[in-house]
């Protein structure tokens, strides 16, 4: 008998918790939210919750969830409706493209504001063990992409021939390029490739013709990293890479500064084109390899999510996002005065982005 | 040559492969252990250190002059909390006076100590014109020098804290005023990105809804299915493509399963990003081939004579099944679905597609909240540049696996106590 009861019991469990569940899951869907949902760039992913996590405990609102899909993912989600089960902000390490910005119109997604919230500098770096040395993106550019400009002048490429940073420049150490960097799918890479590579590649000046005459040409030599064991995709976790340059005092590794920060005491910045990454250079934009961090906001929704207004004004407000602010702690570096007072204005006014600016 | 002659020429030989054969089974024995040793001790070494915390102690006066005389609860949390754990700083450095210095004195505590002291007027407002000593976490920095991971000899430009925070760290120390002690916060914390506020808590609470639904839904349905293909079924070509399926699906890498509840559930159906129950769904989906064949097997070791025995004294083919069948296979599948779970615990690929890969402060309350699950609170500490978040990985890890052995041990158990063998 205890066997039948047990497979009764069985059944009705199912039965119940099947219905529950349906029943629960649905009647969530078409209630209101009652807490901020972030998406976007794992780049801004940092700041982004620091502040969230400020923002719960003081506000007495819930705590936003932050999810780290990055850019092109986040823009996405934010881009697919407007309705609580969209989310209302995604975070940003470029700005929006034009393209996503006409998805979201035709998804109804029409009236958006854009925040900038400060810059992220890219750094490369190598172990403290190691003598420092001073870099160009020029040089960065001859050692890590996929095909060069032959070496004898002729305005053609050739698959990279350097092993050492000495090929590359006679006045740089004899060892051997190995240089431990992000995959294509990371924010960091795509802003590495932009200010580095495209930029080391412009050097030249019939590369820099290419890109006006022969767009993908000019692409398919600076986007494309070399696959020789030169460049070594070391995956989406920094403290990874900051913990294979410590044991290998040869080896540079390419994160952004916010690690260069938290371990001072193992790694060193190397200065490019003579400008050492140090928060001061990234902030007055002497350092050329940094870029700007945005978030998107869904205006719709800020009147249907408890907490979106306040939210918005505790990351733009001096003690978040001002010079002494807490996220300049986690590594973020501010904007000037007044492009914050400029932004900090517009997120008063809720002020509509269109697409046609971008 | 006599035969016998073959046989001795040959023997020695044979004597050394049957060693050699042997050899070969103990050096894979003890590779894997070696593997699995140098696993443990290095999340073990790196992970002790976070059960336990940095406190500094402070003599808080619970100044009405800051927090105001409004006894109402509403007023008082939101009152200037941070200020009062500044003053009794500096009233204990009285020798630090620039606002530079204030800065740096301040960042030695974390920013979690505020909220202690909220909390403590919170539940007794009757602490408002007293004083107290209480002990409040420090800064993350300050825990990594106290626990040797930032070394104090090195220069002061390589480390986090410059000489002068290094110094009131050592007078602290002197006075007994900082210790290392059990580190409850992160038992009972949910996720923060301040090391030494961030806990596990939020995460398990996370994964108990997520597998509650896993279990509520996959056994259930795997016992179901397996007793009508084993004991109802006819032998026939479509249950034969059943049975190849099943067997398929076990082996389908988990993200598909995260894909498919893309799809289906959040997509379709449209039940919430993020929430445990999508998490449960999308498990039981993983888990249930796993249930079904271990299920089946259970079944297939109890022995004919006990279902002719039944028949023959005029059971019907389910009562055979019900009083007799099931109470028997029922160890075998349980053990079964209690490795499944286990598997379902570890999986973070498939909730990486629904969403359960977030920052999310708040300890779910139930199976709708968002909320995170252990192995995915793991992946995220290990992303964090703060250096308090090695050792909290690490723990993390301890914790997740303390929960493995504990299922599979029960699932050892089960099988030992109740199994018949026959």
């Amino acid at each position: 008998m205890r066997g039948k009861k047990f497979l009764k019991g069985l059944g009705v469990a199912a039965a119940l918790t099947f219905g529950a569940i349906t029943f629960s899951g649905n009647a969530v869907a078409d209630s209101a939210r009652d807490y901020i949902n972030v998406v976007g760039s794992s780049t801004v992913y940092p700041f982004s919750t620091v502040v969230a996590e400020q923002f719960g405990k003081t506000s007495g609102f819930k705590t936003p969830k932050i999810e780290s899909t990055g850019t092109g993912g986040g823009m996405k989600l934010f881009c697919s409706g407007v309705g609580v089960q969209h989310p209302d902000i995604a975070n940003a390490s470029r700005r929006m493209k034009k393209s996503e910005c006409e998805t979201c119109e035709k998804n109804g997604v029409t009236d958006i504001l854009e925040v900038k919230i400060g810059y992220d500098g890219i750094v490369i770096a190598n172990s403290k063990k190691s003598a420092p040395m001073n870099i160009t993106r020029k040089e960065l550019f001859l050692a890590l992409a996929a095909n060069v400009p032959e070496p004898g002048g002729a305005e053609s490429v050739v698959p990279n021939p350097y092993k050492t940073w000495k090929d590359v420049n006679p006045a740089l150490p004899a060892v051997k390029i190995e240089v431990l960097g992000p995959p294509p799918t990371s924010g960091t890479r795509d802003a590495f490739v932009e200010l580095v590579m495209e930029v080391g590649g412009s050097s030249f000046p019939w590369i820099k013709a290419l890109e006006k005459s022969d767009k993908d040409k000019f692409k398919s030599i600076c986007h494309t990293v070399r696959e020789d064991g030169a460049y070594i995709e070391a995956g989406e976790n920094d403290n990874l890479i900051v913990q294979k340059l410590d044991a290998n005092p040869n080896a540079f590794g390419i994160f952004g500064f916010s690690f260069l920060d938290q371990n001072a005491d193992k790694i060193q910045g190397i200065p490019v084109e003579g400008v050492t990454p140090v928060f001061e250079s990234i902030a007055d934009g002497k350092y050329s390899v940094s870029r700007s961090l945005y978030f998107y906001v869904k205006k719709a929704h800020a009147d249907v999510i408890p907490g979106m207004k306040e939210f918005l004004k505790e990351f733009s407000s001096e003690k978040a996002w001002g010079n002494d602010g807490y996220l300049s702690e986690k590594g973020l570096i501010p904007m000037q005065d007044d492009e914050r007072k400029s932004f900090s204005a517009d997120v008063e006014a809720l002020k509509k982005l269109s697409c046609g600016d971008l | 040559m006599a035969n016998i002659d073959i046989v001795n020429k040959g023997l020695q030989k044979r004597y050394r492969a049957e060693k050699r054969f042997r050899l070969y089974g103990i050096c894979a024995i003890v590779a894997s252990l070696v593997f699995l040793a140098f696993l443990f001790i290095s999340i073990g070494a790196n992970g002790y250190t976070a059960f336990q915390q940095t406190f500094v102690r402070l003599t808080i006066y619970f100044d009405p002059t800051i927090l105001g005389e409004a006894n109402d609860r509403e007023n008082i949390a939101s009152a200037n909390f941070p200020g009062i754990v500044k003053k009794s700083l500096s009233e204990m450095f009285p020798e630090v006076t620039s606002r530079g210095d204030k800065r740096l004195l301040n960042s030695l505590i974390s920013s979690g100590a505020s909220y202690t002291v909220r909390d403590m007027v919170i539940k007794n407002p009757e602490l408002v014109g007293q004083t107290y000593q209480v002990w409040v976490p420090a800064d993350d920095d300050v825990d990594m020098l106290i626990k040797g991971h930032i070394e104090r000899g090195v220069n002061e430009s390589e480390r986090r804290l410059n000489d002068k925070q290094v110094s009131w760290i050592e007078k602290l120390e002197r006075d007994g005023n900082i210790e290392k002690r059990f580190n409850t916060i992160f038992f009972t914390a949910g996720d923060s990105r301040e090391p030494e506020l961030a806990g596990v808590w939020g995460a398990v609470v996370g994964s108990f809804f997520t597998m509650l639904v896993t279990l509520a839904l996959s056994f259930p349905i795997g016992v179901a299915a397996a007793i009508y293909l084993e004991e109802f079924a006819k032998k026939n070509r479509w249950t034969d493509i059943i049975e190849v399926n099943i067997n398929n699906l076990a082996a389908v890498p988990s993200i598909v399963f995260g894909l498919l509840g893309l799809a289906v559930f959040l997509n379709f159906l449209g039940m919430p990003r993020s929430a445990p129950i999508v998490g449960g769904l999308v498990m039981t989906l993983m888990t249930l081939p796993v249930i079904i064949i271990a299920s089946r097997a259970a079944l297939k070791s109890v022995p004919p004579s006990i279902r002719e025995a039944a028949l023959g004294v005029g059971a019907s083919q389910m009562q055979m099944v019900v009083h007799h069948v099931l109470p028997l296979a029922l160890p075998g599948m349980l053990t079964g679905a209690i490795i499944g779970m286990a598997r379902a615990l570890g999986e973070t690929a498939p909730l990486l597609m629904i969403g359960m890969v977030a920052f999310i402060v708040d300890i779910p309350s139930g199976f709708t909240d968002p909320s995170t699950a252990l192995p995915v609170q793991i992946f995220l500490w290990a992303d964090s540049p703060e250096r308090g978040f090695l050792e909290k990985t690490s723990a993390a890890i301890m914790v997740l696996l303390t929960f493995l052995i504990a299922m599979n041990a029960l699932a050892v158990i089960l099988r030992k106590k109740f199994e018949k063998r026959w």
